[in-house]
């Protein structure tokens, strides 16, 4: 780890001025993934600016729909009894997530900016393009067995998001708050949040430098209650998803009259799929059209020698969270 | 060995041994107290030691640019093979690395050679932690990459067969195995893969080294042996034995790979000297898979021949494993698969090939528990291929004699194992055919396997002091793995004295004490237990001598070999009621304590009288009358999600014979923890190295999955009642690898059972059970 300053801020002015002239500074919430990537030298900010104390928290009814936070703890959000009823999928993508400890540190921008878990970009000896841009990427014919097989380019194959929430989020077209450095704020929906990684995988997320998250508002609707959240993994906790599906239906008489669909683990970013959303709306909710929509799902996949089981995997793990939600 | 006097003679009825008493070192460790060795934090003028380790698997050290690492504030030094202080010995020769019991025939930083990713190149001092780190992070290692090889799977690889392995041949034949296989009635192949596990502790590696005068260090150590670590490190960096001290109160765990004196100790004791102050090293986590061995990815085929009853004839074995590229080591699987079953004609061959890796070492019953996979799956595939019972097949197969060397077991209770077991996870309820098992999607089996391990030899000193006010100090150079070594030491001394445990204190894990091995290859409770109880008989010969000479003692002018000891009272043998305790003698003697200590050996080469006055462990000289194992039986259920590919352990019983358990709440523990080991081989762990760089991807515990508390179901335990007059004097096998042989086996015959379909690659992820259940069954 290198040295560096620490200053905790007390207003969003005061940090993002303080990542003003630094470009490799870096805002600390939770720290559960900036202290392992500086721990690792992967990350070498100079100036660390703890924005622990901005007002960036609540969990609140808007007429936009629910408004979090971006300084709420994953836990305190993944338990909120207004995110329990109105978003189930968003509280159990909360809690399947990383152990206790972790949400109870996490914050919720925080874990929309988690980095991914690729074995090369995690160790400085391994040529990234993602770390170093055009170093090369060892993963194309190496160790991918957890890596992406949608929206991948050959220069990366990392899921860049590796977790849980924002798949849920980005189903039920949530928007994120940002605020710049000169206090100016814009809304971005999750959905075009992340970048794919084409020709720049170092670039992410369209976040500005020196912005940052200042909440998420997920809108209120009739799929988004009737939701949920699977994840299908190595072990039974703390592990990130081999593939994961955030789902919601509105069925009505048997007739599904609206869907939202967004997957994880297999995209290089947190993967919404209208045309599985596409192929359920107006459909009868029987397993054939399940099955239809998780074939819609997965069919641009560039599966590569060790994650081509992911095709399979994340259909079935589509087909069977449209199931759980159905017989809700 | 006749002549040793045996525990279950002088306790018929024992008071605390085979109760399941708490942890004397659990309020210790609970309440931050116990005092693990990176935490001799007061040492005056502590510095600490940061590994720089290579990127590359394969090449040279051409430039080393430390310059900017070197001027950063608290830098006291920096070592590359270039300035670091030259070593009486290295274990680089063969009869060196003999001498040295090193885990690895080379020792990185003396040369500008690089063998593996993560081999250490540097090592940087600071006053700091973090400075060192810092300066780590700076300095630069310029290396000339050459192409590795990446391990037996490589195509660049070249397949040898060693000319032994581990003291074991490359090439074992009994009877003509090809012959019988080939004309057997029915006959199976197959080939079984594993992945590179690693041990991971909770504890890392850990050094500190002090140099208390010129010619006087001491070391806090994570080891499993602190002697074996006091002659590698004395012999290493030219000193007398006695010079150098190791301590080791606590580990967090080691699992064979503590058993060793790995680089970086070395190193911290040399940069010690060379900065004239007292320097810590410890690990990081990923340095910790490629500072401390590994077990090796490997690929077993095993072919039987058998009868179309299903009895065995014959057995031709194959393995073929990644070795570093200066040994020949591997796990030696092939012992057990020659001892399991009744087998007349046997053959096994090791295949190695040298890749850029360090060397594999000791893992949690090493050869035993990657062996049983094979041939404890086969067995299952028998069975079914016969339609027979899993059980019944096995009970048919029953060993009697060990097959491997003609003798009779000391004692064997597998059959019991069976039967309780199959009695507690309900057998009877199994529906015999595969794949017919459901519970709304999933799939549910349920699979067992046998379980073996053996009682190695090995030896060691024991002390014991007794106060005439009834308390007692006993000693031994023993390790506590974290497993209960304090605790059933403890329990021993107790009924042995005859005094109650609170009164006992038993120190370990330092050099200054008796000397006895290492705590490895499940030895440590019975050899450690018998030192302890016979330096109490010696205790009780030498108050006896003065009781019947003391003409104040009822006791006088008997003779010794008529007085027993009994709960702390001498008494006529004959006449218990004429006697006194020892107390009232040493009072009467003006004795304020009285000490007794004695040499423990455990295993069959101790058995022949020829051999005890002066035995060596390492002779192969075959002095047994009896072979001598533990066995065991794991039983389990599984839920498989055929969609999905996920496996749950929904049940899981291990009934084991392995000679008196001395603490049945720490032994539960201990195969508690060894099943859980060998669910994490069974469904999820694995390192994973880059097939072209060499080097690994997932060394991390985030990444690396070792089971969770929610993997593992509640687990029944429970261990047959077993007499064995002939491993030791307290009649103890050991249980730290049992717990683990045939648990990857029981879990794949499960999921056989469940699916229809057998997986033999393991860890057995999602992908391939999804790959298995896409193939017809």
């Amino acid at each position: 780890m290198n040295d560096f300053s620490y200053t905790q801020a007390t207003s969003a002015k005061e940090a993002t001025s303080l990542l003003k002239d630094q470009p490799s500074a870096a805002y600390l919430a939770g720290g559960t993934t900036l202290l392992d990537l500086m721990k690792a030298n992967l990350a070498e900010p100079p100036q660390l600016a703890d924005i622990n104390l901005l007002p960036f928290k609540g969990i609140e009814q808007t007429s936009d729909g629910l408004r979090i936070g971006a300084m709420e703890r994953m836990s305190d959000v993944g338990e909120n009894a207004l995110v329990v009823q109105q978003y189930p999928a968003v509280s159990q993508a909360l809690l399947l997530a990383a152990s206790p400890q972790l949400r109870n540190m996490a914050s919720i921008g925080g874990n929309i900016l988690q980095r991914t878990r690729c074995g090369y970009f995690r160790d400085a000896a391994f040529p990234c393009n993602k770390r170093v841009p055009g170093s090369g990427c060892p993963a194309l014919e190496g160790d991918h067995h957890n890596l992406a097989i949608l929206g991948v380019s050959e220069r990366c194959i990392a899921n860049a998001y590796p977790g849980d929430l924002s798949v849920a989020l980005a189903a039920f077209d949530a928007v994120l708050t940002l605020e710049n450095q000169k206090g100016k704020q814009r809304r971005v929906p999750v959905t075009e949040f992340y970048l794919l990684p084409g020709k720049t995988p170092q670039k992410e997320t369209v976040l500005e430098p020196g912005e940052m998250i200042v909440a998420a508002t997920i809108p209120s609707a009739a799929h988004a209650r009737r939701s949920a959240y699977l994840k299908v993994r190595e072990r039974s906790s703390y592990a990130y998803a081999l593939a994961s599906a955030a789902v919601g239906l509105d069925v009505q008489g048997g007739t599904i009259r609206a869907a939202r669909v967004a997957l994880g683990g297999v995209g290089a970013q947190p993967w919404r799929s209208r045309e599985a959303e596409k192929v359920l709306t107006g459909a009868p909710a029987t397993e054939a059209t399940f099955r239809a929509a998780a074939t819609a799902a997965l069919q641009g996949a560039q599966p590569r020698e060790h994650n081509r089981y992911k095709v399979e995997l994340a259909q079935n793990t589509l087909v069977r969270a449209l199931q759980q939600v159905a017989a809700t | 060995m006749e002549t040793e006097p045996q525990f279950f003679e002088t306790n018929a009825a024992p008071t605390v041994v085979g109760q399941p008493m708490n942890r004397v070192d659990g309020w210790a460790k609970v309440t931050g107290h116990a005092k693990y060795s990176a935490e001799y934090n007061q040492l005056p003028g502590l510095v600490h030691a940061v590994l720089v380790t290579s990127p590359v698997a394969k090449g040279r050290v051409q430039r080393i640019e430390s310059s900017a690492a070197q001027k950063q504030p608290g830098v006291l030094a920096i070592f590359t093979h270039e300035n670091l202080p030259k070593l009486a010995k290295t274990p680089d020769a063969p009869a060196d690395k003999a001498a040295l019991n090193s885990p690895m025939g080379f020792m990185p930083m003396t040369s500008d050679q690089v063998h593996y990713a993560g081999q250490t190149v540097a090592v940087v001092v600071a006053d700091t932690l973090e400075r060192a780190q810092y300066a780590a992070s700076l300095v630069k290692v310029i290396i000339a990459p050459e192409a590795p090889v990446s391990s037996y799977q490589d195509p660049k690889a070249q397949l040898y067969v060693p000319k032994s392995v581990k003291g074991m041949p490359g090439v074992t034949k009994r009877g003509d195995a090809q012959a019988a296989v080939q004309k057997a009635p029915m006959q199976l192949a197959a080939t079984y893969t594993h992945a590179t596990i690693h041990h991971n502790y909770m504890e890392p590696g850990a050094t500190t080294a002090h140099w208390e005068a010129a010619d006087r260090l001491t070391i806090y150590e994570t080891t499993q042996g602190v002697s074996e670590t006091q002659k590698t490190v004395s012999l290493m960096l030219g000193l007398a034995t006695e010079q150098v001290r190791v301590i080791t109160k606590y580990l967090g765990g080691g699992f064979g790979s503590k058993a060793w004196v790995w680089p970086h100790t070395v190193y911290a004791a040399l940069i010690a000297k060379a900065v004239g102050r007292p320097v810590k090293l410890v690990l990081t986590r990923p340095q910790n898979f490629t500072s401390m061995g590994h077990r090796e990815e490997q690929q077993q085929t095993l072919r039987l021949g058998a009868t179309k009853e299903g009895k065995l004839l014959g057995i031709v074995y194959d393995k073929t494993a990644t070795t570093s590229p200066w040994d020949d080591y591997a796990e030696t699987n092939s012992r057990i698969i020659g001892m399991l079953y009744h087998l007349p004609a046997y053959e096994a061959t090791y295949r190695l090939a040298k890749s850029n890796v360090m060397t594999s070492t000791a893992t949690r019953a090493p050869g035993d528990m990657p062996g049983s996979f094979a041939i404890e799956c086969s067995m299952d595939d028998l069975a079914a291929q016969l339609g027979l019972d899993p059980i019944q097949l096995r009970l048919l197969n029953y060993a009697d004699i060990d097959s491997s060397t003609g003798h009779p077991w000391s004692s064997k209770s597998l059959k019991e194992c069976y039967a309780r077991g199959a009695e507690l996870i309900g057998w009877n309820k199994r529906n015999p055919k595969a794949g017919a098992t459901r519970e709304g999607k999933l799939l549910v089996g349920m699979g067992m396997a046998t379980g073996s391990y053996p009682v190695h030899n090995s030896q060691g000193n024991a002390r014991v002091r007794l106060y005439a006010d009834g308390r007692a100090v006993v000693q031994a150079g023993a390790t506590d793995l974290g497993t209960g070594t304090y605790t059933i030491i403890t329990q021993v001394a107790a009924d042995s004295l005859g005094i109650p445990p609170e009164n006992v204190r038993f120190e370990l894990g330092d050099t200054v004490l008796p000397s006895t091995q290492w705590s490895g290859g499940s030895t440590a409770a019975g050899r450690v237990s018998s030192s302890v109880y016979l330096a109490v008989q010696e205790v009780w010969q030498k108050l006896i001598k003065l009781a019947v000479m003391d003409k104040k003692s009822p006791l006088y002018g008997a003779k010794s070999a008529d007085v027993a000891a009994e709960k702390g009272r001498l008494q006529l043998k004959a006449n218990p009621g004429k006697g006194e305790a020892f107390g009232e003698v040493m009072k009467r003697a003006s004795l304020g304590d009285i000490e007794g200590s004695a040499l423990g050996r455990y295993g069959s080469n101790y058995e022949a009288p020829q051999t005890t006055a002066n035995a060596d462990p390492n002779k192969k000289e075959n002095a047994a009358e009896h072979s001598m194992h533990a066995f065991g039986a794991h039983f389990c259920e599984v839920h498989v999600d055929p969609e999905l590919g996920t496996i749950r352990i929904s049940k899981w019983v291990s009934v084991i014979g392995a000679g008196r358990i001395l603490n049945p709440k720490t032994a539960r523990s201990q195969v508690i923890g060894g099943s859980t080991m060998g669910i994490g081989a069974a469904l999820m762990e694995q390192t994973v190295r880059d097939p072209h760089l060499a080097r690994y991807t997932n060394a991390s515990l985030a990444d690396y999955h070792v089971p969770v508390n929610a993997d593992i179901p509640e687990m029944t335990v429970e261990f047959i009642d077993e007499h064995d007059p002939y491993v030791n004097a307290m009649g103890v096998k050991g249980i730290g690898e049992i717990s683990i042989v045939g648990v990857t086996a029981a879990v794949a015959n499960a999921v056989f059972h469940a699916t229809g379909r057998r997986l033999r690659d393991l860890p057995m992820t999602p992908n391939k059970v999804l790959a298995a259940l896409r193939e017809p069954a």
